[in-house]
């Protein structure tokens, strides 16, 4: 099992490298400059700026020393935030995504579960039929939608919340909602097919032959079943729910990481664009390894498995 | 196995509830940490006015740090914690600041200064060696503002930025604590009104020394000698100032407290105007600014920013007079601001846009020349027929590059409609492009017609002018008059402001009346909000955007 760990470690750091080297050269393929005013920037100018930053060497050198200073843990500074460090530009707007992202995860799987376990169990019933209409509705209505009405009916029609900045925790509770909208849609989805599904195979039959309650029939082994793909799906949509969301944190005035990405393509602000695909990426292997340890315990089948391999 | 699946979810969990706990420090916006809590501005509160102002912003401070700003948020906030020797007045005019006198040698090449005495907020007296210090330090840092050193003149400061000569060369020398001399390489008419701008700004060397990497990248490490100082800032959320009581004219401000808010969306600008959390916001989008329309809050601005169509001259129509007069006259640019945009956007017949500039009799530019080549459309058909017919072409077949933003995508596709429909034979095809893409394209002449905007460097009409002279670095249109560049020259060097005036006025009618070269189009508007209660709100059309100096709430 430790081989298998160690197997993957090296796969995570072979795919950071490439993710790595493709972004550099994608990004320098971005027409423009990273410094503010091109429109005004004379020639000799910005011969002066790029001999500053080290942008008039050929790119292969200039992709060696980026290499070299982030092993040595070195991001780099912002060009549209002069002088300021990638890290701490990373480490400061992280923080309110995270917290938004995370409870609209947290409202979003219970509600989810919930609403699709109960509609499972009452298949074709007035109540299934109400909550397979507002999954749909939840998914394909944007979440901008919701924002938008969020923030002005609860924020400024009742007054109950704020409409929109970042002072105290009562701040983050309507773009969490906004944001839960989607998972809650995919949640209850998910789980209300795979369960369909579960309900009809032969152990569940045998299950209650041997006369388990039906609680516990459902939640031992129809719901734990039926987690699998419900797992698969979170753990990507955590990460990218939780590094930044553009559009919720835009209308809210959430000083979030998800606008700052953007941003940073658009002014060609090199250092931050890395940071923030490095950041993005190892988050995002991290939680598919935290994805498959999920499955072992949901399923000692796959645990089997990694003992295989060694 | 179930134990090791029980401590694996404990691990989860753990790893989860650090994620709230890391989440939860980065709350509370600018200036809540004080034990005096903020005004929050209720509306109809029947107190005595509090003196606290909130605003917001659409973007971050950049950088505080004088030799690296390029950007007006950090312009204005630098306005307004700092102060030069000048500072700008309620109509855009520069005004005796830290500077009491001001003296200049028959020949206009010598300025010396005589300061008052005013302090840093450390305590440290404002001195001629701050002024030494840090106009050589931008120059030193390669400081993007640099460049305004060679525009007001003063002495090696090309040469400088050639590196040809060192930046301890600048012509600047603290002759003692409270005088400081200037000299210049020219007579430059543009000296007095370039100074009160950033680079410009004294800094204090002990300071900037020692907040090292740090200075001006947090609000303790800025430090202020103007009418206020920053007293706090969340990055990407919010700033305060408060006023500065050691400010030599700290007597005239009235404003405590001014807090500014980062707010990206106008809708939800507009969201918090409603609350009472704001008490201006700007850039209201063209459906906002319908719902308020007719309220006594809603005002137009018109901004400083251009928008025009570059020809370029290899295509061989373009060479032809008539059929760029043509283009001129066939576009309906009334509908196109107040119908097409509807954002507050004003049509524009010239280079230099209204609201901008005053003459020395303070009438302003635009009402002087007023609307130039403006015509009908059946004006621009026969001017059409007779350039195809000079040229031989029955028809023209052109493109149009377009950076990819909302405004230019509304107003290209206006501009292919009109130009399609009103003369005969225009075939218009739009290219979206980046940006960035279109000024490399126009610098690269890749382009046949560009869609391309202008803002002012400082507030003069010259601003808009001089980039046409011949070889100009963001000519880009290949333009070429010598009368044109002749009269930038003796503009450049007349010292009577009236006479002056005339030039400018003059160069604008060469380029758009008798030669069509440029093809202007509008000047970009914003539709604001700002409530009854804010008095005395300076709006500058460049450099820094506010003046809260004389400001009060009512």
């Amino acid at each position: 099992m430790r081989l298998y760990f160690l197997k993957r470690l090296g796969v995570m750091l072979t795919t950071l490298f490439i993710i790595a080297t493709v972004t550099f050269f994608l990004m320098k393929l971005l027409p423009g400059t990273p410094y503010s005013n091109p429109d005004k920037l004379s020639e000799q100018q910005l011969a002066s700026l790029n001999q500053k930053y080290g942008l008039d060497q050929p790119l292969p050198v200039q992709y060696a020393r980026y290499l070299g200073n982030l092993v040595q843990g070195d991001w780099g500074v912002s060009f549209q935030f002069k002088g300021r460090l990638v890290t701490d530009i990373i480490f400061e707007r992280i923080g309110p995504s995270v917290l938004i992202g995370f409870q609209a995860m947290v409202i979003g799987s219970i509600i989810g579960l919930g609403l699709g376990i109960l509609s499972a169990l009452r298949q074709n019933s007035l109540f299934d039929l109400g909550a397979v209409t507002m999954a749909v509705l939840g998914m394909s209505i944007p979440s901008f939608v919701f924002a938008a009405l969020l923030q002005y009916y609860v924020g400024v029609k009742l007054g109950w919340l704020p409409p929109g900045l970042w002072e105290d925790y009562s701040y983050s509770i309507l773009p969490s909602l906004a944001l839960s909208v989607t998972v809650i849609a995919a949640v209850a989805r998910f789980i209300r097919t795979e369960m369909l599904e579960v309900l009809t195979q032969d152990y569940i039959l045998s299950a209650r032959a041997k006369g388990i309650s039906e609680f516990g029939v459902v939640w031992k082994h129809v719901v734990r079943n039926s987690l699998i793909p419900v797992v698969t799906m979170l753990g990507p949509m955590a990460v990218s729910i939780m590094t930044g969301t553009l559009v919720i944190e835009k209308i809210f005035s959430v000083p979030g990481l998800g606008e700052q990405f953007i941003l940073s393509i658009m002014v060609n602000d090199y250092s931050v664009i890395m940071g923030i695909t490095l950041f993005y990426s190892t988050l995002f292997i991290l939680v598919v390894l935290l994805v498959d340890m999920i499955y072992g315990i949901l399923d000692p089948r796959i645990r089997e498995k990694w003992g295989e391999s060694t | 196995m179930r134990v090791a699946s029980k401590r694996f979810l404990c691990f989860v969990t753990a790893v989860l509830v650090s994620g709230v706990a890391l989440a939860g420090c980065n709350f509370g916006s600018a200036g809540k940490n004080d034990a005096s809590p903020a005004s929050e501005g209720k509306q109809g509160e029947a107190s005595a006015v509090k003196q606290v102002l909130n605003v917001s912003e659409g973007a971050e401070i950049a950088t505080l740090d004088v030799a690296q700003i390029s950007d007006a948020v950090s312009s204005t906030v630098l306005n307004n914690i700092n102060e030069g020797l000048f500072r700008f007045d309620d109509k855009h005019q520069p005004i005796l600041a830290i500077a009491q006198e001001h003296k200049t040698s028959e020949d206009a090449l010598t300025h010396t200064f005589l300061l008052r005495d005013a302090k840093w907020a450390n305590g440290d007296p404002v001195t001629a060696q701050d002024f030494e210090y840090g106009w050589k330090r931008v120059l030193r840092e390669v400081g993007p503002f640099g460049v305004f050193f060679e525009m007001a003149g003063i002495a090696n400061a090309d040469k400088i930025l050639q590196g040809e000569k060192k930046p301890d060369d600048l012509g600047i020398k603290a002759i003692d604590a409270k005088t400081l001399e200037v000299k210049l390489d020219r007579a430059n008419p543009l000296f007095l009104p370039l100074l009160p701008l950033a680079p410009f700004l004294p800094q204090n060397e002990k300071f900037v020394e020692k907040a090292g990497d740090k200075y001006g990248l947090e609000y303790d490490q800025v430090l202020a000698n103007g009418p206020f100082v920053l007293n706090d800032w969340k990055h990407e959320q919010s700033w305060q100032y408060k006023k500065n009581e050691s400010y030599w004219d700290a007597a005239n401000v009235q404003l405590d407290e001014i807090n500014v808010y980062i707010v990206k969306e106008p809708s939800a600008a507009v969201n918090l105007y409603e609350t009472g959390k704001l008490d201006r916001v700007t850039g209201l989008t063209s459906s906002l600014a319908d719902a308020y329309k007719g309220k006594e809050d809603y005002q137009k601005v018109a901004t400083p920013t251009t928008i025009f169509m570059r020809l370029n001259p290899d295509v061989a129509a373009f060479q032809n007079e008539n059929i760029r007069r043509a283009i001129g006259m066939a576009i309906d640019k009334e509908s196109l601001t107040d119908v097409v945009l509807n954002d507050g956007s004003i049509p524009l017949y010239g280079l230099v846009p209204a609201a901008f500039s005053l003459s020395p009799d303070m009438k302003d530019y635009r009402v002087l020349n007023g609307q130039l080549n403006k015509g009908t459309v059946e004006e621009a058909k026969t001017l059409w027929q007779k350039g195809l017919a000079e040229i031989g072409q029955s028809g023209l077949a052109t493109s149009m590059i377009v950076a990819d933003q909302e405004y230019m995508r509304q107003t290209s596709e206006y501009l292919k409609a009109q130009l399609e429909t009103n003369l005969p034979g225009f075939k218009l095809k739009l290219k979206t492009v980046p940006f960035q893409q279109r000024i490399k394209q126009e610098k690269a002449f890749e382009y046949e017609i560009a869609l391309s905007t202008w803002g002012p460097d400082y507030i003069d009409p010259m601003t808009y002018l001089d980039m046409w002279v011949t070889g100009g670095q963001a000519n880009r249109m290949k333009y070429s008059n010598p009368q044109f560049d002749q009269l930038v020259a003796q503009a450049n060097k007349e010292l009577d402001p009236r006479k002056r005036y005339d030039i400018l006025l003059q160069l604008e009618k060469i380029i758009i009346e008798k030669d069509a070269a440029v093809v202007p189009l509008y000047q970009y508007g914003e539709v604001i909000l700002q409530s009854q209660k804010i008095k005395g709100l300076i709006w500058h059309p460049s450099g820094p955007e506010f003046t809260y100096k004389w400001t009060h709430m009512e």
